[in-house]
């Protein structure tokens, strides 16, 4: 049996206000006016799609029991390096060993389901595949994808062993129908008639891929319990349900109301949300768009009870703070050329020699423990910290990404440089011992305090704008009433 | 143990520039302008000067690296001139090349000079820095203020005093030096300032407000030293000595392990005890006369107080708003405005304090002249309270 083993999401916590987009906008795109209710999901400014896909995979590998990973497969079409593999990224900052396939896939809004078919096609012959699917998409300032798109990530693991739910099919098809695209080194997307993308594009495509994949299941439309069919035009999955033969009411909660459409994400996101809920031996059906359509017809398996990650889709979607400064997003995402002031122009270039050798510390938050004396530290270093021992060569590695912390001393910094300030940061201590000054992220104004939970997040530390590289680091988040540990 | 430093070398002359945004002025212009008031002081040739030592931290943004600057600007007869940085405390540092090159009798006249111009970035507050290529990876971006903030949450955590409390300790902190910056002509600040006023300031880092900030501004200072036999031979009655000069630097016990609490500085108190025990001072609350502490941030001078063991531990805040360290109180500390009026520019800040000592022992200190100091005590740190260099200096008349 091959199937998914694990499951898991993330959302970015700050949630954009419709309403702020159409206060905003409404001037010169009245029919933003319409659009106007509930909010999207946004990155944090030091939040992309490789930092995404990070947080997904370790919520995906918190309830993970399989053995060791054979292979990463990452879909986006917004992945932040055009050549360096960011598969590879999220690889390292899960501190997993280096003898492992990495591939990105990208090109289409069937990224993440095309990751997911290789992963199954893969049929378990290599070992369990990890699958993660990352979007954040940008747009012009007052376009109607604006509104509609949102931020997010999901990730699966792929094997035979311990499925929570069993490929019953797939089906794919390859229709070149370009209904937007986005050229080389262009930053947004260009879009066609939405009447001819509704009637000839998703009506016509989807409905027969889904089709044709439920005719290699052996089912009917009655027979599923969740279809997952995610569109970004109105009533569109709904049609799509009924020219399958399946029940509207079977239609997953496209979550427009509380993230948006994310993208070659969104189908994973959909249906690591649903897995939440499966019962043993529902059906699930999802189905990409995007140049064909891709179709994957799923039953959940009797472990798929006590098969849950760390937070999940739904815990992400608590985990939230509502964002009414629409000024904010634009900033964030470079729409409008606002002053940084002198600090901004730091030369952040990065000595890759120097982040080579220490990949292990930078992109895994690997510290030491010391064997004489077993003072957990970071960074590892060739004499023990502990002023009691101070021996040499003693430490091996130990990861501290995933160990619980506490807030000893902070401040929130009104000079430093941020493209959020004003900048938190603090000592941290690890519980079990270790401790470093770190960035807080995900902090906010008079939320922050000594003693206070916080774990560690995969975010951007630096750009280095003048050479199109950004540097990754560990950052402390405080806790949110609710948040799961990660102990992946 | 060694014997160590005290009375073995004099200070014979001192010069201080103006400190401020010297708009007007190169750091060559800053180096002379000190050089030319010390010599004087010294009174002697400069041709007599064997070594020098010249301390500027962040070179980059104004003489660049070596020691050329200073041979070059004051035209040194081809003499052997070592450049040193170790943060804000390197013109103590240069002090301390001086002063070991003439107790070990390498040679018997030797100037330590600290320079920097701060004000050639474009913008305010103190310039940013390069950290090294893996630290700028993985080292929190953060600022001097920021860094220097969480003493205060450490502190008032640590010692169960309100937040409110031990921000008006600090804001007497700032008051008091601005009230003896006012009276120093070659201060930066001159203004008084009141309570309110600080307590009412923007925020720069929680909870540090600007008047909690020293200024950031340009400046050089020196000094000359000789032996106690070639300065009597020079016809100097009025002796000034060197008592003790200690540096503590953090191995990164603060930064790494969790035996340190974040309310002090481990460096501080390592120094202040080494330097104590040079000087053969046993008590010292009652024996030193003055304090020139490195009040970067009035929290800073504040939990100094304490790691300087002049306060006791938890006791800095009751002193401060007691009087205890005011220009009319029993150890008035910044007697010259201190950081906080004179800035920081980091090169010079430590000679600018022995220059105010000097002075004060001196009995040169005009309006602000204490009766009859004999022990003062320079403090410098640099870096950040979880990683950091401290040095202490005492100086004082010569056989007290």
């Amino acid at each position: 049996m091959i199937g998914l083993t694990a499951f898991g999401g993330y959302i970015p916590r700050l949630r954009l206000s419709r309403k702020s987009i159409a206060e905003a906008n409404g001037w010169i795109q009245p029919g933003l006016r319409g659009l106007a209710k509930g909010e999207r999901s946004i990155c944090n400014w030091d939040e992309d799609a490789v930092t995404l896909a990070v947080e997904a995979a370790r919520d995906c590998l918190s309830c993970e029991s399989g053995g060791p990973l054979a292979a990463i497969y990452l879909g986006s079409t917004t992945l932040p390096f055009a050549d360096r593999q960011n598969a590879g990224i999220v690889a390292a900052a899960l501190d997993l060993d280096e003898d492992l396939s990495t591939i990105d896939i990208t090109s289409s809004q069937r990224a993440g389901t095309a990751a997911l078919v290789a992963a199954l096609d893969a049929g378990g012959t290599t070992g369990n595949i990890l699958v993660v699917a990352s979007e954040t998409r940008r747009t012009r300032a007052a376009a109607q994808q604006e509104m509609i798109f949102g931020d997010g990530a999901a990730a699966f693991t792929v094997g035979t062993d311990d499925v929570v739910a069993e490929l019953l099919a797939r089906h794919s098809t390859s229709v070149d129908f370009v209904d937007h695209y986005r050229g080389q080194n262009r930053d947004f997307d260009y879009n066609w008639e939405e009447r001819w993308i509704r009637d000839e594009g998703y009506l016509k495509i989807m409905p027969r891929a889904i089709s044709a994949a439920l005719e290699k299941a052996g089912i009917d439309g009655g027979a599923v319990d969740v279809l997952i069919a995610p569109a970004t035009l109105k009533r569109v999955p709904e049609k799509i349900a009924q020219m399958t033969g399946i029940a509207p009411e079977k239609l997953a909660d496209p979550l427009d109301g509380a993230v948006g459409m994310t993208g070659c994400a969104h189908p994973l996101v959909l249906l690591s949300r649903a897995l939440e809920d499966a019962a043993p031996g529902q059906v699930l059906v999802v189905a990409s768009f995007g140049q064909g359509c891709d179709v994957l017809v799923f039953r959940a398996t009797e472990r798929i009870a006590d098969r849950k990650p760390a937070n999940g889709v739904t815990g992400y979607l608590a985990r939230r703070r509502e964002e009414t400064n629409y000024n904010k997003f634009m900033s964030f995402n470079e729409l409008v050329d606002r002053e940084k002031g002198m600090r901004a122009e730091l030369d952040n270039q990065t000595a890759l020699t120097q982040l080579y050798r220490r990949r292990d510390m930078l992109f895994g938050l690997v510290g030491g423990e010391c064997d004489a004396c077993g003072t957990h530290q970071f960074p590892r270093s060739r004499v023990c910290v502990n002023p009691n021992c101070n021996k040499t060569n003693t430490q091996k590695p130990f990861r501290f990404a995933d160990v619980p912390a506490k807030i000893m001393t902070w401040s929130a910094d009104h000079l430093t440089y941020c493209p959020d300030p004003p900048l938190h940061y603090g000592m941290i201590q690890f519980d079990g011992g270790g401790r470093f000054l770190a960035n807080f992220t995900d902090a906010d104004v008079g939320g922050v305090a000594v003693g206070q939970d916080v774990r560690m997040m995969f975010r951007i530390k630096d750009f280095d704008n003048q050479r199109g590289f950004r540097r990754y680091f560990w950052k402390a988040a405080p806790v949110q009433a609710g948040e799961g540990a990660i102990d992946g | 143990m060694a014997s160590g430093i005290k009375d073995k070398v004099a200070i014979i002359g001192m010069g201080c520039s103006k400190f401020g945004e010297r708009w007007d002025c190169d750091s060559e212009d800053l180096m002379v302008e000190a050089f030319e008031e010390c010599i004087a002081d010294a009174g002697i040739d400069y041709k007599e000067i064997q070594a020098a030592w010249l301390a500027t931290a962040i070179e980059e943004i104004h003489v660049g690296k070596g020691g050329i600057p200073l041979s070059v600007a004051l035209r040194l007869p081809f003499i052997p001139v070592t450049r040193v940085e170790n943060f804000c405390a390197s013109g103590s540092e240069a002090l301390r090349g001086a002063v070991y090159a003439v107790a070990s009798g390498a040679c018997d006249i030797a100037l330590a000079l600290g320079v920097e111009k701060l004000k050639d970035t474009g913008y305010g507050g103190l310039p940013q820095r390069s950290r090294g290529t893996l630290n700028s990876m993985w080292w929190a971006n953060y600022s001097a203020p920021g860094s220097f903030a969480q003493l205060a949450t450490a502190y008032s955590t640590k010692h169960g005093i309100d937040p409110a409390e031990l921000k008006r300790a600090m804001a007497h902190i700032s008051v008091k030096s601005h009230a003896n910056g006012a009276k120093n002509p070659k201060a930066h600040l001159r203004n008084k300032i009141t309570e309110e006023q600080v307590l009412r300031a923007p925020t720069v880092a929680e909870p540090l407000g600007i008047f909690d900030c020293c200024g950031v501004s340009d400046g050089a200072a020196c000094a000359i030293v000789t032996t106690p036999e070639i300065a009597k031979a020079l016809g100097k009655k009025d002796m000034i000595t060197v008592k003790a000069l200690q540096l503590s630097v953090s191995n990164g016990t603060e930064a790494g392990h969790n035996s340190w609490d974040g309310s002090h500085f481990m460096t501080a108190r390592i120094a202040s005890k080494r330097a104590y025990e040079e000087a053969g001072i046993r008590n010292p609350r009652k024996e030193i006369d003055l304090a020139e502490v490195h009040d970067c941030f009035s929290v800073t001078e504040l939990v100094t107080m304490e790691d300087l063991y002049l306060s006791p531990e938890g006791g800095a805040v009751k002193d401060v708003l007691d009087g205890f360290y005011d220009s009319d109180g029993d150890l008035p500390c910044q007697i010259d405005g201190g950081l906080k009026c004179f800035g920081h520019p980091i090169g010079s800040s430590g000679l600018r304090m022995v220059y105010e000592l000097y002075l004060q022992m001196l009995g040169r200190a005009d309006q602000r002249q204490v009766e009859s100091p004999k022990l003062g005590l320079t403090h410098n740190l640099g870096g950040a309270p979880h990683q950091n260099v401290c040095s202490v200096a005492i100086i004082g008349r010569m056989g007290v």
